[in-house]
């Protein structure tokens, strides 16, 4: 298991080094920097103002002096300044991802505690009334798009209620906290759940197949105990490993979700940075993105040995 | 007798309603003002932006030496009010321009405001300080000051090197306030110290811009609003969802698309809503540098094929208008009449007859129904370029132009046109003022840096300067009325229509005008209040 912990942790430094090239160079390669977008909006240029913002911000200079100045700082813990706000790009970044991380928690403990056991009762109830009414709901939330639900339910409850659910950073109640958060992470979480609806229906399908299944059954196990203790333990792999990509594929449909609600989280941040080519800021979100993705299946990889001894033994 | 009491009782119930009006009407002290702003703005620095998503949120920070009347819609050089200035008079050869100063205003970092802080503000903007803007781009409208000169502390003179009367409109414009000598343009963009009647207190970046009142403002007992809150939404639809939830009680200035104007009135149907001119124009870019476009008859053909009436009424149902380079009347002060506008070959109202003459020149430019001209029509990735693009390019299908979109993001939109990589290209120029001086020497004359297309006639120049230094507003009328006509026959940059767009708020905002012939100068809200 220690082989294995260490093999994992060498693969993840090695990728998220690779991932610290592909996300400079592929920001340089994107046509128009800061400095354009700022002349073009101002529909002028002045190429000794030009040269000179060029210079004060530092990409003048070659790409490579830049990648060294930007990694080691960023090593450092030294993340630079913001382009646009000219604010330190941490204290630009840090307030906004607890409101994302709440939103994205949400969002998958809502498709886990609903996708699980809907996908257990889909498999158990196979053919009947109740599969087929479920397998149309995981259907319809694989084929919403997460801005549409949003925007659906705001119209909806402006429409009936007169309110609308979108951020409040000082909630006066108990329902206006939940509201923020809550509603959106359904909005967001609706297609992972569903998605993690069906691949729990086909996982337990095809474990309640197996002899051992049946020989629990012939030995007198409970229906409970069956499906829950010895069938939903062995289907659960899979389910493990879409929640976990789905919890990378989430910041992804959260960068609609939270424009769409209008939460200042990461998510819509990066967008707005992207926007601007606020390299400082674009490259090391996308950085924290993607160290907490590669963390996020190096946790799945252990899981998997926790729940298959097969995978710490081999590997 | 009963006569006298009927009579008694009218005049009681008369005086009770005349109360309850003047009570209605009589502004209260207090309350927050919130707003949807439309995306993050750059910074808060207004004399470097150049869009009116910096002026809105942080005119209220500051004040002009002049101000156009914030109660009148139409600016104009009727309505300018003095401010920090306390008045202004001209020299007798109009080339000194003495302003009277305010006494006893304070920034709001509580130092005083003195005439150097006027000669610091116009050396910035000149480009005469040490300290240089990151961006200055509206130094050009000061190219006629030679300098500006404190006389003491009370007084300051701009002295000029020939007559320019729109001087005082370009100092009235809300991209105009004064800055103060001790804090750096750096410092400006992040935290705006003014002597205005609101404080800043913070811009956080995609989330919310927030003001505070000034207790200290120089107009004693402004402003009413207790501070004003603009929370970003760059959603549209969001946006306006949570203005008509109540979430916010005015919606962004010309923000609203006349379509989107009737949901919000189905929606909110005690919200009151005004539409009006927001003097920007979009046009026609036409490389003429390259062929084909280098052909004069094609460049006529095209211009002629527009049916400006169709793009009216199908983006704007009917409300948006039809002009030359300036904004046209009621509206626009300068904007030719109808009758002029007419006789500009192109803006006839057969446009059959139009399309007719222009399938000619194109035929003797060597096209035909054989023999299309395929052109690309470049133009930005947003909505307001995009949706006319369209329709512009099913219109010149009517001389035998096939067109291609070409949509361009905005990072390169403008370094494609200033390298003249387009054929031809749908754009849009607003006007902060206005005045024929800046939409004439930005936009049309030889070497300016927003002149895209590069047109250049030296004896249209010579006339700019003609009417930038004619006193009288009637014969400078009609001069640039002849400019104008005279760049549209040129094709220099055709005009298809100056849009408008909505704005509403809830009916317990009171005071607030939108102004009808420029989206820049109408933001200081000092005494807007809510009567809630």
């Amino acid at each position: 298991m220690f082989a294995y912990l260490v093999r994992r942790l060498f693969l993840m430094l090695v990728t998220l080094f690779g991932i610290s090239i592909v996300i400079f160079f592929l920001l340089r390669i994107v046509p128009g920097n800061i400095v354009d977008i700022l002349f073009a909006a101002a529909g002028y240029v002045d190429p000794a103002d030009k040269a000179n913002l060029e210079k004060e911000l530092g990409i003048d200079r070659p790409l490579i002096v830049q990648y060294w100045h930007w990694i080691s700082g960023f090593l450092r813990g030294d993340f630079g300044y913001s382009y646009v706000s000219e604010k330190p790009a941490l204290q630009e970044i840090l307030p906004r991802i607890p409101i994302t991380a709440r939103l994205a928690g949400l969002a998958l403990l809502f498709s886990a505690s609903i996708g699980i056991p809907l996908g257990v009762i889909s498999a158990v109830k196979q053919g009947t009334r109740l599969d087929y009414a479920l397998r149309v709901v995981s259907l319809s939330g694989l084929s919403l798009p997460s801005f549409w639900l949003g925007l659906l339910i705001l119209t909806a409850s402006v429409a009936m209620f007169g309110q609308m659910p979108i951020f409040n950073p000082n909630p006066r109640t108990w329902l206006e906290a939940f509201a923020t958060y809550a509603v959106p992470a359904a909005a967001v979480g609706f297609r992972s759940a569903a998605l993690t609806m069906r691949i729990t229906r086909s996982s337990m399908l095809e474990v309640l197949r197996q002899d051992y299944i049946r020989t629990a059954r012939a030995k007198g196990a409970s229906d409970a105990a069956v499906n829950y203790h010895h069938a939903l333990k062995n289907a659960i792999l899979p389910v493990i490993t879409v929640i976990g990509i789905e919890a990378a594929f989430l910041i992804g449909g959260l960068i609609v979700t939270e424009t769409v609600f209008n939460i200042p989280g990461v998510a819509r941040f990066l967008v707005e940075a992207i926007r601007w080519r606020d390299y400082p800021i674009v490259q090391n979100l996308v950085m924290f993105i993607a160290v907490v993705v590669v963390f996020a299946n190096f946790t799945v990889d252990m899981l998997y040995a926790v729940f298959d001894p097969r995978i710490r033994y081999t590997d | 007798m009963r006569s006298v009491w009927a009579l008694a009782a009218t005049a009681a119930l008369s005086l009770l309603a005349f109360s309850t009006i003047a009570l209605a009407g009589e502004p209260k002290q207090g309350g927050i003002l919130r707003i949807y702003h439309r995306d993050s703005p750059a910074n808060a620095s207004i004399l470097e932006g150049a869009t009116y998503s910096v002026n809105v949120p942080f005119m209220g920070v500051f004040n002009n030496l002049v101000i156009y009347d914030q109660h009148i819609a139409q600016n104009s050089p009727d309505t300018l009010r003095p401010e920090l200035a306390e008045s202004w008079s001209w020299s007798s050869d109009n080339k000194k321009l003495t302003f009277k100063l305010r006494q006893g205003v304070k920034w709001h970092d509580g130092k005083p405001f003195t005439s150097a802080d006027i000669k610091c503000t116009f050396d910035l903007l000149m480009g005469k300080s040490q300290q240089k803007l990151r961006q200055n781009p509206r130094k050009a409208w000061y190219n006629e000051v030679n300098d500006v000169t404190p006389n003491g502390d009370s007084e300051v003179s701009f002295d000029l090197k020939r007559p320019q009367p729109s001087l005082l409109a370009m100092l009235a414009s809300g991209y105009t306030p004064i800055y103060p000598c001790h804090v750096s343009p750096a410092d400006m963009r992040t935290h705006p110290i003014g002597t205005g009647p609101f404080k800043f207190v913070e811009f956080k970046a995609n989330e919310s811009i927030k003001l505070t009142r000034n207790p200290d403002y120089w107009k004693k007992g402004l402003p009413y609003l207790d501070g004003i809150e603009y929370t970003i939404i760059t959603n549209r639809s969001t946006a306006i969802l949570a203005f008509v939830a109540g979430k916010f009680d005015m919606t962004f200035p010309t923000h609203i698309t006349i379509p989107l104007l009737k949901d919000i009135k189905s929606q909110a149907p005690n919200a009151t809503c005004v539409v009006e001119p927001t003097n920007v124009s979009t046009n026609i870019i036409v490389n003429s540098a390259s062929a084909p476009f280098d052909n004069i008859d094609i460049r006529r053909a095209m211009a002629m094929a527009l049916d400006r009436k169709a793009f009216v009424d199908i983006l704007f149902e009917g409300q948006a208008d039809i002009g030359g380079t300036m904004l046209p009347p009621p509206q626009g002060i300068w904007g030719m009449p109808k009758d002029k506008l007419e006789t500009i070959p192109g803006y006839g109202r057969d446009v059959n007859a139009n399309r007719e003459e222009a399938r000619k020149l194109m035929q003797k430019a060597g096209y035909g129904p054989d023999k299309h001209l395929a052109v690309k029509v470049s133009t930005r990735n947003l909505a307001e370029y995009r949706d006319p693009a369209v329709i512009l390019i099913d219109q010149l299908k009517s001389i035998y132009i096939d067109g291609e979109l070409d949509v361009v993001e905005t990072a390169n939109w403008f370094p494609k046109v200033a390298r003249k990589d387009y054929m031809l290209g749908l754009n849009l120029t607003g006007s902060s003022v206005d005045d024929p001086d800046p939409s004439f020497y930005e936009n049309y004359s030889c070497g300016s840096e927003r002149n895209y297309t590069n047109y250049c006639n030296k004896e249209i120049e010579k006339l700019f300067d003609v009417q930038s230094q004619e006193i009288d507003t009637n014969k400078r009328k009609q001069q640039v009325w002849e400019i104008d006509k005279k760049l549209q026959e040129d094709v220099a940059r055709p005009i298809i229509f100056h849009a408008r767009a909505g704005t509403c708020w809830q009916p317990y905002v009171k005071g607030v005008t939108i102004m009808s012939n420029s989206s820049y100068n109408g933001f200081r809200y000092e005494d807007l209040w809510l009567e809630k």
